[in-house]
């Protein structure tokens, strides 16, 4: 008996260290090199800058990040299962402009919180359709996404025939300005929440570890009896409405809608989520990985503000950060 | 194509490889490899996975340099710097995956890289013209104009072959020709290669199945652990002794003893149809503990049938009951539910995920096992994987890649996923596919062990030998009808032949 118990716990040494190191590689798993990069960045701008590494400098950074952020969450998902959201620009703008009819005392007037929630429920369901048409019309998500861009900006234009609304109730502007804590506003406070709850969602529940088998190999999950379909609806359905909320959070920042808000956005919100490290063709992301994408971009805006750098050779910069990303990964990967 | 037929008598115009030697990084892949192909003749290449076989046809057809060695091709040192060079001295691959391009048309591909102009522009007629000459010469009546992507894998591979002829190679490497032929097909390849032989072409052959080595090959080379470690002047060696030669030991046998079934009918299948009239009709019963095996030609509807009985395809008409109760086949899902489990055709595409860990891989399909609560926690998919690794001997740990396995330890890791819920009818399509010779055997092992659990095991395989030494019944199917259910006394290869083909 003694001898069996010596090998059995000679076993068990082995395989609880292989455990916490499968732990923490699945934490920071494909966002060491991202991560690496971030610190590098706010080190040269620390180095470089005064202004830069002052706590009232982060906490505008978490600001300017929130719509970005909030909207990288969902993207995250429909990448994560191979799939792609062109429409999230669009449906920020539509959602944005449904609230501000619904709630705004020279259009419906029905109140903020009328406005806010019926605002989701149109921005879910343009995700949903988008969902239908890839899982029902097998229509590759490109296209689906595309075709959803075009409508829903059409759609958010028609609203008011293309003029913007503008004036909302203090405490809904003051959502985005107070500082509760001294330094947390609600708005921050949302994005920070929902990412947490979305890391946990996707690392520890069954539901979430499918989507990564989804993205990994559709047909294999469905073989394994995942509901694939039905989750990818799910999936595209909760990006608009993270859309959605991404509008809300812009109208409270900027005490104004407007149906060419969030024009271009998709293309940032992708750009985050393939620098935090995840896979175009599916499977592999994280939310942690995406964090970190939507700070560099964020960080790096930030810093070359600061360093009066303008916007033109910004977007320049940003367009190398992302070839940067993704080719430093592919040969990190290759080289393994 | 030599025009004085003296030449293909002559000594000196074969290949003579010697002394082939290849290394990537400390690991050598081939060590001192010598033979020779003369004009006129097929050579088979026989070996498991990772013996050396494609290195050495890789030098051959200049895709790879070797470290050391020669060879001399028809009298002259050649040593092909790129695979176009082995083409212009008239040495020609068919890969196993065909090198095509599916959009553009028969001619097209023929004559791709090297289009024939006429004034500056290309000249179809006259490539159609000489595209459909080689066809015919072939067998093959295929207009040059359709386009590749609607033919058939076995039409494709010929116009593989055709491109080949019009590149005048006189040398051809085989490449696993038949993983993708039916039988029909493949006695067509013979033919082929028959007729192009006594033309006096010279064939580099190889594959896996041994009853088609014995069927084409003039003499057999066999490979192991990057050396060639036997050569057969000629192609009727017993299997037993090639097997053993090739895996380096003593095989017992191949086939593990069965064990008497249960007398409880598990599965019930009734007038089973596809919507694509791809099966019809098809109504049989497999009992706890029985292995039914499934046996029928390529497009014969078995994967089909299976796929269906396991939810993974439409049915049109008929029933499915599971220990005596009705499944409503929805899905895949459904049919788990109802502990009917698949482990499918294609290893790499429909039963892996690639990009994950053995244990992600085993709890695919299983977190109402491993997450009851929808919670999944690393520790309990370890103790999952680990207890299914353990049932299977899988040669590997929970945290590793998947596809760092071999493929025998993929399909155990496959089974292994689905062994503990337990299911009441197994279901393998094509369970030793890929598989190297050695690692059958412990499959095979695995499927009895199924059926002894008290398991309905089905298996559906296109190598007959499998199929009869491994099923206490065999349904034979052919163009998609049930053509009958034998007994394993007096299911034969003549038997299974018969009906597969009437």
């Amino acid at each position: 008996m003694a001898v069996s118990n010596g090998a059995s716990e000679l076993k068990a040494g082995p395989n609880a260290q292989a455990a916490a190191g499968a732990k923490l590689s699945a934490l920071f798993a494909g966002t060491m090199g991202p991560l690496i990069g971030l610190v590098l960045l706010c080190l040269a701008l620390s180095l470089t800058t005064d202004t830069f590494l002052t706590v009232r400098n982060i906490l505008n950074v978490l600001d300017q990040v929130t719509v970005l952020g909030i909207m990288a969450i969902g993207m995250t998902l429909v990448i994560l299962i191979g799939g792609i959201d062109l429409s999230v620009g669009s449906v920020l703008a539509l959602a944005a402009m449904v609230m501000g009819f619904v709630a705004h005392p020279d259009h419906l007037n029905l109140g903020m919180p009328a406005g806010i929630v019926t605002a989701l429920v149109v921005a879910g369901l343009c995700g949903l359709v988008s969902g239908l048409l890839v899982t029902v019309t097998r229509l590759p998500p490109f296209i689906a996404t595309l075709a959803m861009m075009s409508v829903a900006r059409g759609v958010a234009n028609m609203i008011t025939d293309g003029s913007q609304i503008i004036g909302f109730p203090d405490w809904f502007t003051s959502l985005s300005i107070i500082r509760h804590f001294g330094f947390l506003s609600v708005t921050v406070g949302l994005m920070i929440v929902l990412a947490i709850i979305f890391a946990i969602f996707l690392n520890y529940r069954a539901t979430g570890r499918s989507l990564y088998a989804i993205g990994g190999s559709a047909e294999v999950a469905r073989l394994s009896g995942i509901p694939v379909k039905s989750l990818t609806n799910w999936v595209y359905a909760v990006c608009g409405v993270l859309a959605g909320l991404a509008g809300i959070v812009l109208a409270a920042r900027l005490d104004s809608v407007q149906p060419s808000s969030g024009f271009g956005y998709e293309l940032d919100t992708i750009a985050a989520v393939v620098i935090g490290g995840a896979s175009l063709s599916g499977g592999v992301g994280s939310i942690g990985g995406t964090a970190i994408g939507v700070l560099i971009i964020g960080v790096l805006r930030n810093g070359l503000n600061l360093l009066g750098v303008s916007p033109f050779i910004q977007q320049v910069v940003i367009g190398v950060v992302i070839a940067l990303a993704v080719a430093t990964d592919t040969w990190r990967r290759r080289a393994q | 194509m030599s025009l004085d037929p003296s030449h293909t008598q002559s000594p000196h115009l074969g290949l003579f490889v010697s002394g082939l030697c290849k290394s990537y990084g400390p690991v050598q892949v081939l060590a001192d490899a010598s033979f020779e192909v003369r004009p006129g003749e097929v050579v088979a290449l026989l070996g498991e996975n990772g013996a050396g076989k494609s290195t050495v046809s890789n030098i051959i057809a200049g895709s790879t340099k070797p470290d050391a060695g020669s060879m001399i091709w028809r009298g002259k040192p050649y040593s092909p710097a790129s695979p176009a060079a082995a083409i212009d001295a008239g040495v020609g691959m068919i890969h196993q995956e065909l090198k095509l391009l599916p959009d553009l048309s028969v001619a097209e591909n023929v004559y791709v890289g090297r289009l024939l102009m006429r004034g500056g522009r290309i000249d179809r007629a006259a490539m159609n013209a000489r595209a459909s000459a080689q066809l015919k010469r072939l067998g093959l009546d295929v207009s040059p104009e359709r386009k590749v992507g609607t033919l058939r894998i076995a039409a494709q591979q010929q116009v593989e072959i055709a491109k080949a002829l019009t590149l005048n190679a006189e040398l051809l490497i085989f490449d696993e020709p038949t993983a993708a032929l039916g039988s029909e097909e493949t006695e067509l390849l013979f033919k082929q290669i028959r007729k192009l032989k006594a033309e006096g072409m010279s064939f580099i052959y190889i594959s896996h199945r041994l009853d088609e080595v014995a069927a084409i090959a003039d003499r057999v080379v066999v490979m192991r652990d990057g050396r060639i470690v036997a050569r057969h002047e000629r192609a009727d060696v017993p299997v037993r002794a090639i097997v053993e030669q090739m895996v380096g030991r003593s095989v017992e046998r191949m086939f593990p003893p069965l064990s008497e079934p249960g007398s409880e009918a598990l599965l019930e299948v009734e007038n089973l149809s596809s919507p694509e009239r791809s099966f019809q009709n098809v109504s049989f019963s497999v009992r706890a503990g029985e292995i039914l095996g499934i046996a029928g030609l390529i497009g014969a509807g078995r994967t089909e049938l299976v796929r269906a009985i396991a939810g993974a395809d439409p049915i049109s008409s008929g029933s499915v009951r599971v220990a005596g109760k009705p499944v409503h086949l929805t899905g895949p899902a459904a049919a788990i539910k109802a502990g009917v489990v698949l482990v499918p055709e294609d290893r790499k595409a429909q039963g892996v995920v690639l990009d994950q860990t053995i244990g992600e891989n085993l709890a695919i399909g299983n977190f109402d096992h491993v997450a009851p609560n929808g919670w999944v926690f690393p520790k309990a998919v370890q103790k999952f994987a680990e207890a299914g690794i353990g049932r299977l001997g899988v040669k590997g740990r929970p945290n590793q890649a998947i596809s760092k396995l071999s493929g025998g330890n993929q399909q155990k890791v496959i089974i292994a996923k689905w062994i503990s819920r337990p299911p009441k009818v197994f279901i393998l399509d094509e369970p030793t596919r890929g598989i190297d010779v050695g690692a059958r055997a412990a499959i095979y092992d695995v499927i009895a062990e199924l059926a002894r659990s008290g398991m309905a095991v089905v298996v559906v395989s296109s190598d007959l030998e499998e199929v009869l030494g491994l099923s206490h019944r065999v349904l034979v199917l052919s163009r998609g009808r049930q053509r009958g259910i034998l007994d394993r006394s007096e299911a034969s290869n003549v038997a299974v032949m018969e009906l597969a083909t009437s």
